[in-house]
């Protein structure tokens, strides 16, 4: 568009063909062309989604237009809503998703810093083997791990199968991983003399993550935690299998689990649930997105 | 503040001496610049009196303490960074107090600390900004100002200088000056800058391939440099270093630079260089301001020879000159005035009173 105001402005300069601007403008509309396209490919299911949660069951099974509302309806979402069972799921869901990122954190924060700058003796095949570990798919996983849980709950006696909690050991296996790598990058990319300074006047390892690392990275943690609410909320394979009682179901395995009835589909409750439960990530991307400021760590060094 | 002695100080990275066993004494209140080329370990070595690199062998020693394990926090110093590694997120005062707070200093003491510096390097109005809100030259500022709110027993610069733009760096290089004739703590200063070094030291430490070459006022290594590298590394533009020899001519000592050019020698050195033999190599060390053009009186022990100039550089208040002697470059500085150009013949006068005569082998001044 720019270009177009440019070459308005200076009549006399001629563009010629396969210049700079001209590129610049056919690199647009392509980007423009396939950005709607994927917006449309991306957004139709929510949109379908939204459409269907809308209507009643008779018009889900009517043969009308799919694509239009002719009698819209809440009862889709006052049912589920005054539902305690989809409450409680989403409870579930909630606590686990919000107890997750923080013992993420806690294990990340430290290991990430602990490998990106404390020099010692296999750190950086250390590093690399925490990234690996986040390769194996959990779809391998949770055999051995169901296997491991329930050799602990024999020995000790503590119940963990079939227990919401019991998601809080297997969830950060999934996200502290990746976690402690995505913020490896982010604290290596501090320049060393900020932390040399910081010991030099008097800070200890600790105090220099506290007070330097934590808030000259804030961006990178909160891509970070954004990652690690949004893997444990959308989690489907471990908790449908570690947990089975309906009392126990996080959102994802309580809708499909308690809304299919043998081969009846409660197509409308499946997409209002799901609708609800993909809220709460979206309204987590729009808050923090503000504070992804970018270039947090301008000015601390020459550049 | 304090007294900085190194002793036999080794740095190796794995198979690498970068340090090669330096002795260094550093007297309070002194002003020490460590000036080399690039990797001559002179950054290791400030780096290990910080703490912030592990010495492999010797003693560093502040105040008189061996501190050769000491944290860098226990060592009370304070660095000055080439690129500032100013926090980003604090502000200018946030910055500086950063380490007193750290040591729970009352928040009085504090204040009037970080006013003091702060009016001190003239950035009172900037206390409030954050660093990327400030030029270069101010980030530089309030690096030093961390720095001197501490009060520390040793200042430690990194090439404090090298980020900014030339002008700025004159300006700077005074205020550092100034300060340290303000508040007189024992320096320690990095460059690569011969100038700064000069500019600066009360004493400068010439490094070169991990070991020191010579140490010395500025005016020490200026006119009397120990060797080939120091002559060659202080001053600008460098020093000649042109091949000649010895010979007797009819009982005085002549120096012989070409088939064409030889030189009798003032008697001071004449009897300076007497009992070097005849046929060893040797290296005419002349400083360019020291080749001028020629006058019609000329003082003893400053004679003349007539060249071809390949090239000249007006520098305003002087002219470069440059030719050659039996294919050795050789530059001299003549007055504006004196009519040299480009592919002219010239007369010029070369002053053998501030001669240097070098082994070329081992480089050992005379």
């Amino acid at each position: 568009m720019s270009t177009f105001a440019i070459d308005k402005a200076g009549p006399s300069r001629k563009v010629k063909y396969g210049s700079m601007s001209r590129d610049r403008a056919w690199a647009l509309r392509w980007s423009y062309f396939f950005l709607v396209l994927f917006a449309i490919f991306f957004l139709t299911p929510p949109i379908y989604m939204l459409i269907t949660s809308l209507k009643s069951s008779a018009e889900i099974s009517a043969a009308t237009n799919p694509w239009w509302v002719f009698h819209p309806t809440l009862s889709n979402y006052v049912e589920l809503l005054t539902s305690n069972q989809f409450l409680r799921f989403f409870w579930n869901s909630s606590i686990v998703s919000i107890v997750v990122v923080i013992i993420t954190m806690l294990i990340s924060i430290p290991a990430a810093f602990a490998l990106a700058r404390m020099k010692f003796w296999g750190s950086a095949t250390l590093a690399t083997g925490v990234f690996l570990t986040y390769l194996i798919p959990d779809s391998l996983l949770f055999i051995p791990l169901f296997k491991m849980l329930g050799v602990v709950q024999d020995y000790t006696g503590i119940m963990l199968l079939n227990r919401w909690y019991v998601l809080l050991f297997i969830y950060p296996t999934l996200t502290v991983p990746f976690c402690t790598w995505i913020m490896i990058g982010y604290f290596a990319s501090i320049p060393k003399e900020l932390d040399e300074a910081a010991l030099i006047d008097g800070a200890s390892w600790l105090q220099t993550l506290t007070r330097i690392f934590i808030p000259v990275a804030l961006p990178g943690l909160i891509a970070a935690t954004i990652f690690a609410f949004t893997v444990s909320w959308a989690q489907f394979l471990y908790p449908l299998v570690f947990t089975t009682s309906v009392d126990q179901l996080v959102l994802p395995v309580g809708i499909t689990t308690t809304l299919i009835k043998g081969d009846v589909f409660n197509w409308g409750q499946i997409m209002t649930g799901a609708l609800l439960g993909a809220a709460p990530p979206l309204i987590i991307y729009a808050f923090l997105m503000d504070y992804y400021i970018a270039g947090l760590t301008a000015g601390a060094t020459k550049g | 503040m304090a007294d900085v002695a190194l002793r036999k100080v080794v740095k190796r990275y794995d198979d690498v001496e970068a340090v090669r066993g330096i002795d260094l004494d550093i007297a309070d209140h002194e002003f020490i610049v460590l000036v080399g080329p690039s990797g001559c370990g002179k950054s290791t070595t400030l780096r290990m009196i910080a703490g912030l690199e592990d010495i492999s062998d010797g003693d560093i020693m502040i105040g008189g303490d061996i501190v050769n394990d000491v944290p860098p926090k226990d060592r009370d110093i304070a660095m000055v960074f080439q690129n500032y590694a100013l926090y980003p997120h604090m502000t200018v005062a946030e910055n500086m107090s950063f380490g007193l707070r750290l040591k729970h200093y009352p928040k009085a003491e504090i204040k009037a600390r970080v006013t003091e510096a702060a009016r001190l390097l003239d950035i009172t109005d900037l206390i409030d900004r954050k660093p990327k809100q400030l030029s270069g030259g101010q980030r530089q500022r309030v690096a030093m100002g961390r720095a001197i709110v501490r009060n520390p027993k040793v200042f430690l610069f990194d090439e404090p200088l090298s980020n900014l733009d030339a002008k700025l760096r004159v300006q700077m290089r005074i205020e550092i000056k100034k300060v340290h004739q303000k508040v007189r703590t024992t320096t320690v200063y990095v460059t690569h800058d011969q100038v700064e070094a000069m500019t600066l030291a009360d004493r400068v430490v010439v490094m070169n391939k991990g070991c020191i070459e010579q140490i010395g006022t500025p005016n020490e290594l200026y006119h009397k440099p120990a060797t080939r590298f120091v002559a060659g590394f202080i001053g600008s533009p460098a020093m000649n270093f042109i091949p000649c020899r010895l010979e007797d001519v009819g009982g005085t000592l002549q120096l012989r630079l070409t088939d064409r050019i030889a030189f009798p020698l003032p008697p001071a050195r004449a009897a300076r260089y007497n009992a070097l033999p005849r046929t060893e190599k040797l290296l005419l060390g002349i400083r360019p301001e020291h080749l001028t053009e020629s006058h019609a009186h000329l003082a003893p022990g400053v004679e003349t020879f007539d060249t071809v100039l390949d090239v000249t550089e007006p520098m305003g208040m002087e002219t470069l000159v440059y030719f050659g002697l039996d294919g050795t470059p050789v530059c001299g500085r003549v007055d504006p005035n004196a009519g040299a150009k480009d592919g002219a013949p010239m007369r010029l006068a070369m002053d053998l009173n501030n001669m240097h005569l070098l082994n070329e082998e081992t480089g050992v001044v005379l």
